[in-house]
């Protein structure tokens, strides 16, 4: 297991980044620093390029301009770069007949680890079944995974993304499908993971208000940054509304919705 | 009946093609891949029909011919211009139309071509028996080397991708190991019915077991085991081996997924 990084240590840099994806430009100037332990939530409408943003700190989307560092080096260099990053995508359902037990699929996010071509080593078993209890699902592991529930099945992901890294998670959409109380369970494990591992967070979702429960810091893009600072501020900024380019009042509604039913913690 | 060299030959041929089958079969099925099977069997014809006019063995033709095939449809499925089952749809049709093309110049070969078309496993020399052999070893090691990278692309590339795994080449191995299994099925049961050996055994499997360890164990034993008792078959009822063994693999199937419809897994 990689040694608790120290919580200024910065994680992932990005330098007025620019991407395209099909030869559109989808992404530009977007900058920002995620620390170690921190949480950051990135929100804009649909088509954004919040997706795109991620995938080019995996280095599956090349950048046209600027630069982005991963644990100080750049992202996509190398597999070494690869194997720091717990990634969850975009979820699809998981087929009720894949033929895979959940430690199976947790072992997956091990493979970079122990070589592509190699067979597991005890250390990899031992880290399979460390992240699968780390998520509270320790005594699935020799279910099927279809078999599991939707919730269920989002911690299998987690899990399988711990086991790929213990520095930062990139999360896609990690709480779509789920109802509100896994939703709430899922934000609130992953704090605790924060806070337990230092772990360094950065996640996607349409879901603005819930993020902003869950998150230290958010930011706002529409291809473009529109606002970064703490989730209060964001939320309540002229700049989000802009990006999202929708009616003041409409969103200030849903905030007060929001805040007379409570948030999480 | 046995106790015939060239019903020795045929047995461990139908074994052999069963266990390659049965194991490729998995990612087969579980990759969804059963159409760019039918599609590079059957551009084999392609290729058999240029081995024939040209006077070189026809599985060596087929065989570059089928692999030639399957690297193209993957790269031009990776392109994006068009979806994978038109591409496929293209290159299968026109292979076989080059097939038809080629054979009718050619006069007096329409014994040969059945036996292509429809598998001759009671003619296999012991030449091609060690080459089908050293073939089959072949798709296995690469199979057991790369299962894991293959297995984990098979449950999400997007993820696999990001970890650094060759995703890419691994799903053009895949269509080559395809390829070079569809030439080995083919002396046993011919371009026109390999798909189902590929298919068959491996859905029968799935019906039955819950993990890829027992799925690809039994989806080994029933390609054997079919190719076993459809020999056995054919040759006490005088039939064609390469129906004979399609037929039985396919009775496994509709007796399990019977089975099965009565007493649903849980």
């Amino acid at each position: 297991m990689s040694e608790r990084p120290a919580l200024d240590e910065i994680v992932v840099r990005c330098e007025n980044v620019a991407a395209e994806v099909h030869g559109r430009r989808v992404l530009e100037g977007i900058s920002f620093e995620l620390r170690a332990g921190r949480f950051l939530g990135v929100v804009g409408p649909n088509g954004a390029g919040k997706t795109t943003l991620l995938r080019t700190l995996l280095g599956l989307v090349p950048i046209t301009e600027g630069r982005i560092e991963v644990l100080g080096r750049p992202a996509g260099a190398s597999a070494d770069v690869a194997r720091q990053i717990g990634y969850v995508p975009q979820r699809h359902a998981i087929a009720s007949r894949f033929p895979a037990r959940v430690r199976d699929v947790v072992l997956m996010g091990r493979l970079a680890h122990f070589g592509t071509w190699r067979r597991p080593r005890r250390e990899d078993h031992r880290a399979v079944a460390e992240s699968l209890a780390r998520v509270g699902i320790g005594d699935r592991a020799e279910r099927s995974i279809g078999a599991l529930s939707g919730g269920e099945q989002r911690r299998v992901m987690l899990a399988q993304a711990l086991c790929a890294s213990e520095r930062l998670l990139v999360l896609d959409e990690p709480t779509i499908g789920l109802d509100l109380p896994a939703e709430h369970a899922f934000y609130a494990l992953l704090r605790e993971l924060q806070r337990e591992l230092g772990l360094a967070v950065i996640a996607v979702s349409h879901d603005l208000l819930a993020l902003a429960a869950a998150a230290d810091e958010l930011i706002c893009i529409n291809h473009s940054m529109h606002v970064h600072g703490n989730p209060d501020e964001v939320v309540h900024s002229h700049a989000l509304r802009e990006a999202y380019s929708c009616e003041f009042n409409f969103l200030a509604g849903e905030i007060a919705h929001h805040e007379k039913l409570g948030r999480s913690d | 009946m046995f106790e015939f060299a060239f019903m020795q030959r045929a047995l461990i041929a139908a074994v052999v093609i069963g266990i390659v089958c049965g194991a490729l079969g998995f990612f087969v099925v579980l990759r969804r891949l059963a159409f760019i099977g039918v599609g590079i069997s059957h551009s084999a014809i392609g290729g058999v029909a240029i081995g024939i006019v040209l006077g070189i063995s026809p599985l060596a033709t087929a065989a570059v011919f089928a692999i030639a095939v399957a690297l193209a449809i993957a790269r031009l499925s990776r392109r994006q211009l068009l979806s994978e089952d038109a591409v496929i749809g293209v290159f299968f049709s026109a292979s076989m139309a080059l097939g038809v093309v080629l054979f009718s110049l050619q006069r007096g070969y329409q014994q040969d071509l059945f036996g292509y078309l429809f598998g001759n496993v009671l003619a296999v020399s012991e030449t091609e028996l060690w080459v089908l052999g050293a073939l089959g070893a072949a798709v296995l090691a690469a199979l057991a080397i790369g299962f894991r990278p293959l297995f984990f692309a098979a449950f999400d590339e997007e993820v696999a991708r990001a970890y650094g795994h060759p995703v890419d080449a691994l799903n053009t191995t895949l269509l080559v190991l395809l390829a070079m299994t569809v030439v080995i099925g083919v002396r046993l049961v011919g371009v026109v019915l390999v798909e189902a050996l590929l298919v068959i055994p491996a859905a029968t499997a799935a019906l039955w077991a819950g993990h890829y360890r027992n799925q690809i164990l039994l989806s080994t034993t029933l390609g054997a085991g079919a190719g076993v008792l459809g020999l056995a078959l054919a040759y006490w009822l005088d039939l064609a081996a390469g129906g004979a063994i399609v037929l039985v693999a396919a009775a496994a199937f509709f007796c399990s997924l019977a089975l099965r419809q009565l007493r649903p897994a849980s």
